[in-house]
């Protein structure tokens, strides 16, 4: 039996008095992508920053490649961080800085270094993503969101990571555009054999990218199960949600 | 029981507490933000762009305002302490009191002030509007560490920058006293320059530049601390500002006072 690529247990956090996470536990398989759906405020957000090592969480284990990574630290946690890439839900470019050195700073580390070869690399990366090298010189600021939702992509991409977290990868875009970045996460999920983990209430986006899906109500996931199955869950919180109805047991 | 519990002065005292406790969170936080901004200057990797790149930001593009305050205050520091003189035939004190008003207290404490209200407010704008766009997320699972490449070159380039510029400030300010005295208030300009050289000693000099170096740190701590701790979209880094500016004034005023009395108490 193959060991799962992440494996969140009993993973608990809360606020002061605010209970976000109340017993997480979940497992994504090698390769697979994962979407985690979930009304807002339902911790979404706060479970993948406690994988992503941004949160300590106050109780659970967090296992990457059987690895408890829970508490790693400085050196340790940089190494886990390495199989990491996240699309941030604003795109979270650095304003202060060129496109090209924004898409290689997963490489640099920020560093100037090795500007030709970077530039190349920036280039190959937005590629993938659908931009030309018109935009290599540009700020972010300059592009429209969907752009900047791209460039993000390429940024999350090119350091190779083998795990990608999307959050909210299409909040914000046009239909249109939203199905562009679906189709490039897809074909950059199954091009890069990575593990993907998104996070959205788009159940378009939901059924489109992920192999399964895992609802998460009240800091707990409430059902998980393959993505065909969405729509006939018998999980009356699950149907409610998908089907977007105001009246049911959410409240 | 509920009747003592909530009864005015215990409710007072509860305050007096809350307040007391809340004050020590806060300075232990700062503290704590402080020791691993230290500590981030000397674990590599290193970013002598970013160091460069903050001095010009923090010294160089402050020149301007820093000189005009600087000519200006001497000046007019000048023509109080001769119209004040004359009254006891002191006027012939001038150049020696512009000298210490100048190396002592204003020097450092306008500079501090001038560079609190630029750079303070401009680093708590810029890192707490990347705290809420989660740039500095993205930043660390980037395995940058914002200490090491945003805040540490900050408060370094401040801590260096900060003595120069007073250095350069107390130039300009004596030369301020200077222009006035001898253009305007009739004096000898070499006996001016004469008793400012006499009375210009190298342990005020000294002083002043500990200062400086005390008011950059400050500067950029509370730039970085209070960006870095932003919560809540555009109106929390509003919020972030003010709070720079406020609290490295209030550090500045208070750690001068607590200097001015160690140094010449």
């Amino acid at each position: 039996m193959t060991e799962p690529k992440i494996a969140l247990n009993d993973l608990a956090k809360a606020f002061g008095d605010k209970v976000v996470l109340d017993g997480v536990t979940l497992a994504v398989e090698p390769g697979e992508s994962m979407a985690i759906i979930g009304g807002s405020g339902t911790g979404k957000s706060v479970m993948l920053k406690c994988i992503l090592g941004l949160i300590q969480p106050d109780g659970g284990t967090i296992r990457i490649d059987g690895e408890d990574t829970t508490h790693l630290r400085g050196r340790a946690r940089r190494e886990v961080q390495a199989k990491f890439g996240m699309l941030f839900q604003g795109g979270a470019l650095f304003d202060s800085l060129p496109i090209w050195r924004n898409v290689t700073f997963g490489l640099t580390r920020g560093r100037a270094m090795d500007s030709g070869r970077m530039r190349r690399l920036a280039e190959e990366n937005l590629e993938r993503v659908g931009l030309g090298a018109d935009v290599l010189d540009l700020r972010p600021s300059e592009l429209s969101g969907g752009m900047q939702k791209r460039v993000s992509l390429a940024r999350a991409i090119a350091p190779r990571p083998q795990i990608i977290f999307f959050d909210e990868p299409t909040t914000g875009l046009d239909p249109i555009m939203a199905d562009v970045i679906n189709d490039l996460i897809r074909s950059l999920v199954e091009g890069l054999g990575v593990t993907a983990v998104t996070i959205t209430h788009d159940m378009t986006s939901a059924r489109k990218i992920a192999h399964r899906v895992a609802m998460l109500y009240q800091g707990r996931i409430i059902w998980h199960g393959p993505c065909d199955r969405l729509y006939d869950s018998r999980n009356p919180y699950v149907d409610q949600f998908v089907q977007g109805r105001a009246d049911g047991p959410i409240q | 029981m509920s009747g003592f519990a909530t009864s005015p002065p215990v409710r007072l005292l509860a305050r007096i507490g809350a307040l007391a406790i809340g004050l020590l969170a806060a300075l232990g936080r700062v503290a704590m933000f402080a020791g691993r901004t230290i500590i981030s200057i000397f674990a590599p990797p290193y970013y002598p762009a970013r160091y460069l790149e903050q001095m010009a930001q923090i010294g160089w593009f402050s020149l301007p305002v820093v000189g005009l305050t600087a000519i200006f205050t001497g000046a007019a520091l000048a023509q109080q302490i001769y119209t004040g003189g004359s009254r006891f035939n002191a006027q012939s004190t001038v150049p020696a009191i512009v000298v210490f008003g100048m190396v002592r207290e204003l020097g450092p404490v306008l500079v501090g002030l001038m560079v609190a209200g630029r750079v303070a407010s401009a680093m708590a704008a810029e890192i707490g509007t990347m705290r809420v766009t989660e740039q500095l997320d993205a930043m660390t699972t980037l395995r940058t560490d914002p200490f090491q490449y945003l805040i540490a070159p900050r408060l370094v380039a401040a801590m260096i920058s900060l003595p120069l510029m007073v250095m350069i400030a107390n130039a300009i300010g004596l030369f301020g006293g200077y222009l006035l005295s001898v253009e305007k208030l009739g004096f000898n300009a070499a006996n001016y320059l004469n008793v400012t050289r006499q009375y210009l000693e190298w342990d005020d000099i000294v002083t002043s530049e500990v200062k400086a170096g005390v008011f950059g740190f400050f500067i950029a701590l509370m730039g970085c601390y209070h960006g870095y701790h932003t919560r809540g979209g555009a109106a929390g880094v509003g919020r972030a500002t003010t709070d720079a500016v406020v609290s490295a004034f209030i550090l500045i005023l208070f750690s001068n006072l607590l200097l001015t009395v160690l140094a010449f108490g």
